[in-house]
């Protein structure tokens, strides 16, 4: 039991090592801004001592007056960064529990998918037009869940900063267009009508293909998804700007040695009351749940983390019932 | 005919996997954990093997491992079949030998197939 706890106060001693399990730079780091505070008071007990034995008649009372205040100090601060320490605990212990359940659910959602793409081939069987039907909606309700899943666990790397980020030079335009032919079905489905303006020769970026896809594809999905249909069932106002159909604009270019990504819709917009909380985690706007319920709300916060992990910057301007504008610039 | 050592946990993939192989002509050798599947490597000899990291008894680290320090069973293409992505295993799979490394979650059945075909340079 002595050894144990003997090995605990080793452990916290280990400043470096207690930062790095909060993933908190040095000088972010409770511990080692206890130790610097430690070093300063005593520093400024011995000095207060020096000139306290060489101007005061009686300096050792004052040293010792000084010496218990530094005491009382460093305790009530010990007690704080205690409570900050468990604070940070939870947090990590959320984190690495957000971390194992997704583990956990993509193992039995892959089977899932695999079994259903395997009955939906034909290979064991004929499947009838009904029961195609029916597969398909098992298909996208267990993607669904698989994308959240995938969500969560993005987040838990975001928060542990352990989000792989694997930078090579690749061409945006042509990630933009590939994604814009995979967003077909959904564009096509959602009667909108998407345009993609390029500068000429831009210049290739340093950056993480598949994370910067993952930030287009959330910004493409959303103009998408919040145009709400006109002629659908249950939409109780026209689009935007009286148009018939939604549009979702898409620029690239090259402004102030970055390259410039913008993506524009007409559709529901973000009610001024909540467009500070826009890239906060499972926020979703009460506008939007009147179109469209589905959505974690998790997307925008991964998609602000990885921008600003990649070097960039991102922004938007909206108006509620007009449409949003979505930007951000990465170094190229 | 083509013999492929599965090396999965999960007995409901190792029933996908044995119709679809089967159905592509592959005889599919199960193997339920990384202990079993190191005595399947060494005895039944097969052309491919594909191997889930997150295994009972032997890791899938230390069965790839051990694969690839085997004289018998090093030319034996690896695919990694896994749902673990976290920084690095990609580099240390590859690094210990591993030809392709796949997440379940990113592919479809089909995709996987191809790249069991492909890697069995058919």
């Amino acid at each position: 039991m002595e050894l144990v706890n003997f090995k605990k106060v080793l452990s916290q001693l280990s400043i470096l090592a207690q930062c790095r399990r909060y993933g908190l730079s040095l000088w972010q780091c409770p511990q080692f801004l206890f130790l610097i505070m430690g070093i300063i008071i005593i520093g400024t007990a011995v000095i207060a001592y020096a000139i306290g034995n060489r101007y005061i008649e009686d300096p050792t009372l004052i040293s010792l007056i000084i010496l218990l205040l530094t005491a009382i100090l460093l305790i009530i601060t010990f007690i704080i960064i205690q409570g900050f320490e468990r604070l940070a605990e939870a947090n990590r212990m959320k984190s690495e529990f957000i971390s194992v359940v997704s583990h956990q659910l993509r193992s039995p959602l892959s089977n899932l998918r695999w079994a259903i793409e395997l009955l939906m081939s034909g290979r064991i069987g004929k499947i009838e037009e009904k029961q195609t039907e029916y597969f398909k909606i098992l298909k996208e309700n267990n993607s669904r869940m698989e994308e959240l899943v995938s969500d969560l666990l993005t987040v838990s790397r975001i928060e542990q900063r352990t989000l792989p980020l694997k930078k090579r030079e690749f061409s945006l335009e042509n990630l933009i267009k590939n994604l814009i032919l995979e967003f077909k079905p959904l564009i096509q489905a959602s009667n909108v009508e998407v345009k993609f303006k390029s500068e000429e020769d831009l210049p290739e970026i340093l950056a993480d293909p598949s994370q910067i896809r993952l930030v287009i594809g959330n910004l493409l999905d959303n103009a998408i998804r919040y145009i709400p249909a006109r002629q659908s069932p249950g939409a109780d106002r026209p689009i935007a700007g009286g148009k018939d159909k939604g549009e979702v604009r898409i620029k690239l270019e090259k402004k102030g040695g970055k390259l410039y990504f913008e993506i524009a819709d007409n559709g529901v917009g973000i009610p001024k009351e909540d467009k500070k909380y826009i890239f906060q985690k499972f926020f979703r706007s009460k506008n939007v749940l009147k179109y469209q319920t589905q959505g974690s709300g998790l997307g925008l916060y991964i998609t602000k983390a990885i921008v600003e992990k990649s070097g960039g910057k991102i922004g938007f301007s909206s108006q509620e019932g007009v449409g949003s504008t979505f930007w951000f610039s990465l170094p190229c | 005919m083509k013999k492929i050592l599965f090396i999965e946990d999960e007995s409901a993939l190792q029933k996908t996997f044995g119709e679809i192989l089967s159905q592509e002509g592959y005889e599919m050798i199960p193997a339920l954990d990384g202990q079993t599947g190191l005595k399947m490597a060494k005895t039944k000899k097969p052309d491919l093997i594909l191997l889930d990291l997150i295994l009972p008894r032997v890791h899938g680290f230390e069965v790839l491992k051990q694969l690839k320090e085997d004289s018998e069973t090093k030319e034996i293409p690896v695919i990694i079949l896994t749902n673990l992505e976290e920084i690095g295993d990609v580099d240390k799979a590859i690094g210990l030998g591993a030809t392709t490394y796949l997440v379940k979650a990113q592919y479809t059945l089909e995709e996987v197939l191809e790249k069991i075909k492909k890697a069995l340079g058919k």
